[in-house]
């Protein structure tokens, strides 16, 4: 839908190069984590582009020496040192942060006029100038993403470098990946590029469980990575193997509404109509005959 | 005796402290309740600050709520005479009054009110914690959150259900009520009336 896209060129013989021709805007990483060998060149990347200061390391006998994401942190591979079932020893190494979702938790929960955005391309973004520091948004994501920023009160995640994309260039992650386990592009070439690539390691390695992860939960997401092991998601650092937003946050955001507003409109009108059929109460200025009666035992 | 002292100073203030703090609460949540009232935390100084606000007057309103706990549980207990009043609350929807079995100082309207206000306040205090710093819950008990929003929602909705019927009883259904509570006092026919029991109490002392 680039508006860009060439419709006629002068004087030129044959056919214009993609005339006619239509492809989906949604856009997608793909994370091929068999191919990630933990270099954190995409975190520094990240931090580079957005302008953030590096985090002082931590050191906990493994090589996660950042422990979390953080408001102005969006980017981490998380290691695992996973021992296979013959004893084997491999890295399982996933780049955390935000996938994107189609049917993103966050905005659903997010009660601030514009704080956050999907585009048609299928980003996701925070519009820090809009959000009010709630963090209803951290509620709505089953990943655990949004982090909160306690000085500004305002909440940050990966901007799957809107700004970057819109100018038609890639994230800055995926510009800085050496080994090509990043890779942009449309949904629909990545989701190909994936399976061709799940096909191989099942073809060629003993990855049989290869698989992509696109969780249909969510609607599926514009982030989405190939896996090992696709029955096992869990040991990927907790990645969850049917993520959905909540269910307390779709009753919450949906029929709770509705009945709420019931409620609270029916409260309001039921008592007008109260009014308008009995009216006030008023002390009558005259006493019943046989109110007066126990009135003369009790008067002072 | 022209009139009869119904509610203290003390009494009234705290009472408007909690009113007060309840409109307060009632206008910046339903703001983040729903889209379609956003406005009214811009007309509070905007989304920020009402969200800054919201929790520390919450809690201003839970204190002034408890005070009135201390301050009216005795008379606030549900007895054998709210009972049999209850079963009568047909004639009082219609203004039978001289229908009406004799209430206590309160009657089993106002009752029901006070205690709804004050679990649905415990409870929205409770789970509003939860909501005001959820970067303190650790992500594997993030049910806490699932269940906090939930809670938080369903207790407001149940107290603005109780201060509609309050609001509307207490300014245009019965009248001297709203007087009662700004000047303290009521004239003995009012008592009569409403609160038998109570206007006997008092008139014997």
């Amino acid at each position: 839908m680039s508006t860009l896209q060439i419709k006629a060129i002068s004087g030129h013989s044959g056919t214009v190069a993609g005339a006619n021709t239509s492809r989906d805007y949604a856009v997608a990483k793909l994370i091929d984590v068999t191919t990630c060998i933990g270099c954190k060149a995409c975190e520094v990347a990240c931090l580079e582009w957005n302008g953030y200061p590096f985090r002082d390391t931590v050191f906990d006998n493994s090589y996660q020496t950042m422990p979390d994401l953080e408001w102005n942190y969006y980017n981490l591979i998380r290691f695992n040192e996973h021992t296979a079932d013959d004893g084997a020893f491999s890295w399982l190494m996933r780049k955390d942060g935000c996938l994107h979702c189609a049917d993103p938790g966050c905005l659903r929960a997010c009660p601030a006029d514009g704080a956050i955005v999907q585009y048609a391309n299928g980003i996701v973004d925070f519009q820090q100038d809009n959000c009010i520091g709630c963090q209803y948004c951290v509620t709505g994501c089953p990943f655990n993403i949004p982090k909160f920023n306690p000085e500004t009160k305002k909440v940050h995640k990966c901007t799957l470098c809107s700004d970057r994309v819109g100018a038609g260039l890639e994230p800055a992650c995926v510009k800085a990946c050496p080994t090509g386990c990043l890779h942009f592009g449309s949904k629909d070439d990545m989701l190909d590029l994936a399976h061709k690539r799940v096909d191989q390691l099942k073809e060629h390695t003993s990855h049989t469980n290869a698989g992509v992860y696109d969780p249909q939960g969510v609607g599926g997401t514009h982030v989405m990575y190939v896996l090992h092991d696709i029955t096992q998601p869990e040991k990927y650092s907790g990645l969850p193997s049917n993520p959905r937003v909540p269910w307390t946050v779709r009753i919450w955001k949906g029929p709770l509404k509705w009945l709420g507003n019931l409620a609270m409109v029916g409260g309001v009108i039921g008592v007008t109509l109260h009014y308008l059929r009995f009216g006030p109460k008023e002390v009558k200025p005259e006493v019943k005959n046989d109110e007066a009666k126990k009135d003369e035992v009790k008067k002072p | 005796m022209t009139h009869i002292m119904r509610y203290s100073l003390t009494e009234r203030i705290i009472h408007w402290i909690a009113g007060l703090t309840y409109l307060y609460e009632l206008a910046t949540g339903l703001a983040f309740y729903t889209p379609h009232l956003f406005w009214m935390a811009g007309i509070l100084g905007g989304g920020p600050t009402s969200r800054y606000w919201h929790p520390i007057i919450g809690v201003v309103f839970l204190v002034a709520i408890l005070r009135m706990f201390v301050m009216w549980s005795r008379d606030m207990r549900i007895t054998d005479v709210d009972r049999r009043w209850a079963k009568e609350m047909d004639h009082y929807i219609r203004n039978e009054d001289e229908l009406m079995p004799p209430a206590a100082r309160f009657n089993v309207g106002q009752k029901y009110f006070f205690w709804v206000m004050l679990w649905a306040g415990i409870f929205l205090l409770l789970s509003g914690l939860v909501l005001w710093f959820p970067e303190w819950i650790p992500w594997n008990l993030r049910w806490l959150r699932y269940t906090a929003i939930l809670l938080h929602e369903i207790s407001a909705l149940l107290s603005i259900g109780a201060f509609i019927i309050h609001v509307y009883m207490g300014t245009a259904m019965v009248r001297g009520g709203f007087t009662s509570i700004i000047r303290g006092e009521v004239s003995p026919e009012w008592a009569k009336l409403h609160h038998r029991l109570w206007y006997e109490k008092v008139s014997k002392e």
